[in-house]
């Protein structure tokens, strides 16, 4: 009955060490999860590195990078713009680890493909972090404001949520793709976001309805606390795992859905680019320029993974029924 | 039951009309339906344009676009598209080339998935187990047109080109050994003596069979012979006997054994009938093989008679598959020589111009739809690999499968009977969430090969601001999420009746 504030002072640990039970936030202990699961943390890692290429190598809303060459200066064609990257030392028989002039190689004109490449790789982490954040958020309140007042405004949410649940995403990302392709990246993601939110919807939907009849919120009622406090304060923190994980989940889908509409033409237009329409443009030069089609693939791949890989461990993290069996 | 389908469709009209409303507004709002006549140097631009004007009705405004197109296709008349094409015969054509490659990879990806998954769950925390979670999580990262596009150069012209000499490379057959021998290894439980020698046993097999393809030259002319087809029958006799009913008493085993023998020699009795038959035919014949089967099962099966009978008819069924690969394999030469030693295409759902008899048809439809197949499938697979492996796992820790196994049966009835058709209940619900997905990944895989689709006439439809192609599309993929969600909904509560729909 003494469990108050002060037991998590200093002489607590110092108990907690005889009974080997150290006690945690509910923060410390997702962290702890979260850090726990290798498979997450190499994805973190890779994503980090992947997102700080992209951003600090050609620079960024006019702050230079440190690569000296641009997505859009021609230059001339050094050995057939063939890749000059290379990883096998020399005592294997390899060329020696060396990034060389074009370490991603040209394209037929002579672009820097790196520079490209790296360039695309902005676009698409742009496009998918808006489509995330702008979908999670509306997706967020639709689906809390269904949850919390039931009745005719849950009708109404959720019937919305039900037919544009109808329209296959691909299906209404090219429509939106089609009319706001050529604004630019930024226009782009917030639209797309703004259409891709009903699954989180009714997600949240579900948590609220149980999360709304427990006593806390009860009680947060009762001594009159306004409708928006009980939503956001009382309510929201505690479905926050479930967001956290769809939101980034969401981010994966929306890198490759991005890149499946620039590839059908439907996306970021020409000279501006992203990585699947990297892959469009150059589909067909996958005989004679093989790695035009290969290294935006894999940057598409590499970011997908990783942030899947972040969504597994998250959701492992915060919820503690799946630490033994992973789903 | 009948309450709650028939408000679920009053719903599911409403809410799938609504949908159209969004779809058309947003479509016709997407650009400009006369950008490509605008830049028209012809004499008789005005004329064209105020042609397509009268057409697409550009002087009203989209709400009365909207009403006219819904009156139209409420008196089942679903409109010209911009250039004046019937979009109903264009509907017709492209739904049969779609409906055959979503089909076929969806049917795929179920069998497969489940079959991976479930495997995986029963190997939990095995080598297998964590590879299948890994490359789960690749596909699910991979762009489905880059595959495509991979596709398409490594299986299909080069495999063509290889075919050209079909031997294979010795590094090649090593590393194809050491897989299935990783493969053997991985899915073995036990200590590390028995993993290293199933391990030893796959990499043997693996490196015999795929030397002695190389050396007979089987790809050239492939097919396997009646001893084979025998030998693959009767294995998988016992398999499936294993599977539904366990091996002793023998009354099943003898059943699925005399279904596999009756098979064989069926098909080398009716080689006449089976040498151009007919899709009739064939089906006929299925009939007749699930009768004659059930007839030994009953005959033969003794206390187990329900066992036996779903062991002799799978066993029967699956020799008539056998049989019909084997003959498909066979017709492979004359094919290959037919279109030019290049069986495996890359563009479109047939042949142009192509006639043959019966399986040279056959093999020009799977030569076509075997890479588009396989890009789709890919990510199918991934979710349901994922979704039976949880499932399959929730319901392997679940108390009445402790109880079964307490009370001693083997190990064999606690998972097919006990474990299995419980832990296929979610999956169902994924079936009707995929299909949207799988829509999805066809407007793309058609895209890059070429196939004269649904999705083609979507992206046509879309490019020239068009939206007639673009609703009949959509009225379609709607209409079939709409009511694969309903009919999960009812299968659902019917394999589950703790769930009452209301």
């Amino acid at each position: 009955m003494t469990l108050n504030a002060q037991a998590t002072g200093p002489d607590t640990a110092s108990d907690a060490q005889g009974m080997t039970i150290v006690a945690r936030t509910q923060g410390q202990m997702v962290r702890r999860r979260f850090f726990r699961h290798r498979a997450a943390l190499a994805g973190m890692i890779l994503f980090g590195f992947v997102v700080i290429l992209a951003f600090s190598s050609i620079g960024f809303a006019g702050i230079p990078g440190w690569w000296d060459k641009t997505y859009l200066d021609t230059g001339a064609l050094v050995n057939q713009g063939k890749p000059t990257l290379s990883v096998v030392p020399e005592f294997l028989g390899g060329d020696g680890i060396r990034l060389g002039e074009h370490p991603f190689g040209q394209d037929d004109i002579g672009i820097d493909y790196f520079a490209l490449t790296m360039r695309g790789a902005q676009q698409s982490l742009i496009i998918a972090f808006l489509v995330g954040i702008v979908g999670t958020v509306v997706g967020t309140v639709v689906g809390a404001v269904a949850g919390y007042f039931r009745g005719g405004t849950e009708s109404v949410l959720m019937r919305l949520t039900d037919v544009m649940i109808t329209i296959p995403v691909l299906i209404i990302a090219a429509v939106i793709g089609r009319m706001m392709g050529d604004s630019g990246a930024v226009v782009l993601g917030v639209f797309l976001g703004l259409v891709l939110w009903p699954t989180l919807a009714r997600l949240v939907r579900g948590e609220f309805l149980s999360l709304r009849e427990k006593e806390f919120v009860e009680a947060a009622r009762a001594v009159g606390t306004s409708a928006r406090r009980i939503i956001f304060r009382h309510i929201l923190p505690n479905t926050i795992g479930v967001i956290i994980v769809a939101a980034t989940l969401s981010v994966a889908s929306a890198v490759l859905l991005e890149s499946a509409l620039s590839f059908l033409g439907l996306g970021i237009q020409a000279p501006d680019t992203s990585l699947g329409q990297l892959i469009s443009r150059y589909r067909s030069a996958m005989v004679v320029r093989p790695w035009l089609f290969w290294w935006p693939g894999l940057f598409i791949i590499l970011i997908a993974l990783s942030i899947n890989f972040i969504g597994d461990g998250l959701r492992d993290a915060f919820d503690p029924r799946q630490t033994r069996v992973r789903a | 039951m009948i309450v709650f389908i028939a408000r679920r469709l009053v719903i599911s009209f409403f809410v799938l009309l609504a949908a159209t409303v969004i779809m058309f507004v947003l479509t016709a709002l997407s650009g400009d339906p006369l950008e490509d006549l605008r830049q028209d140097a012809s004499p008789n631009k005005a004329a064209k344009i105020a042609d397509r004007v009268e057409r697409m009705q550009l002087d009203e405004p989209i709400p009365v676009r909207y009403l006219t197109w819904l009156g139209n296709v409420a008196r089942g008349d679903l409109g010209v598209n911009r250039d004046g094409h019937d979009v109903a015969t264009m509907l017709g054509e492209a739904l049969s080339a779609t409906l055959q490659l979503v089909i076929a990879a969806t049917v795929m990806a179920i069998i497969i998935g489940i079959v991976i998954g479930i495997i995986s769950a029963l190997r939990q925390y095995s080598g297998f187990d964590y590879t299948v979670t890994f490359a789960a999580f690749v596909c699910f990262s991979l762009p489905i047109f880059w595959v495509a596009v991979m596709l398409k150069q490594y299986m299909a012209i080069e495999f063509n080109n290889w075919l050209k000499d079909p031997s294979i490379p010795p590094v090649v057959i090593g590393a194809l050994a050491l897989l299935s021998g990783l493969i053997f290894g991985a899915l073995t439980v036990g200590d590390r003596k028995r993993r290293l020698l199933s391990f030893a046993a796959g990499l043997l097999i693996g490196g015999a069979l795929f030397t002695l393809l190389s050396v007979t030259r089987w790809f050239a002319d492939p097919g396997f012979g009646l001893p084979l087809i025998l030998a693959i029958s009767l294995a998988a006799a016992v398999g499936f006997t294993v599977l539904s009913a366990g091996l002793n008493p023998r009354g099943p085993l003898y059943a699925a054994l005399g279904a596999a023998l009756l098979g064989t020699v069926a098909s080398e009795a009716l080689s006449p009938l089976l040498a151009d038959p007919t899709w009739l035919e064939i089906i006929g014949l299925a009939l007749v093989t699930v009768a004659v089967c059930a007839g030994l099962g009953y005959a033969l099966g003794g206390l187990q008679r329900r066992q036996a009978i779903n062991a002799a008819v799978l066993t029967g069924l699956f020799t008539g598959g056998v049989v019909f690969v084997d003959r498909m394999l066979q017709a492979f030469n004359g094919y290959s020589e037919r279109v030019r030693g290049r069986p495996i295409s890359t563009i479109g759902a047939r042949t142009p111009n192509f006639q043959g008899d019966f399986w040279q048809m056959n093999l020009d439809s799977a030569g076509h739809l075997l890479l588009p197949s396989m890009a789709l499938i890919l990510i199918s697979l991934a979710t349901y690999t994922r979704y039976s492996r949880a499932s399959m796992l929730e319901v392997m820790n679940q108390d009445y499968v402790r109880t079964a196994r307490a009370k001693g049966l083997p190990e064999r009835t606690v998972v097919v009977k006990h474990a299995f058709r419980n832990g296929l209940i979610p999956v169902t619900t994924l079936m009707a969430v995929d299909f949207a997905g799988v829509i999805g990944g066809a407007v793309v895989t058609e895209n890059v090969f070429g196939w004269q689709g649904m999705g083609n006439l979507f992206i046509e439809g879309l490019d020239t601001v068009d939206p007639t192609p673009v609703m009949a599309f959509f009225i379609v993929t709607g209409t079939a999420i709409v009511v694969f969600n309903m009919i999960a909904d009812i299968l659902y509560a019917y394999l589950d009746p703790r769930i009452r729909l209301s």
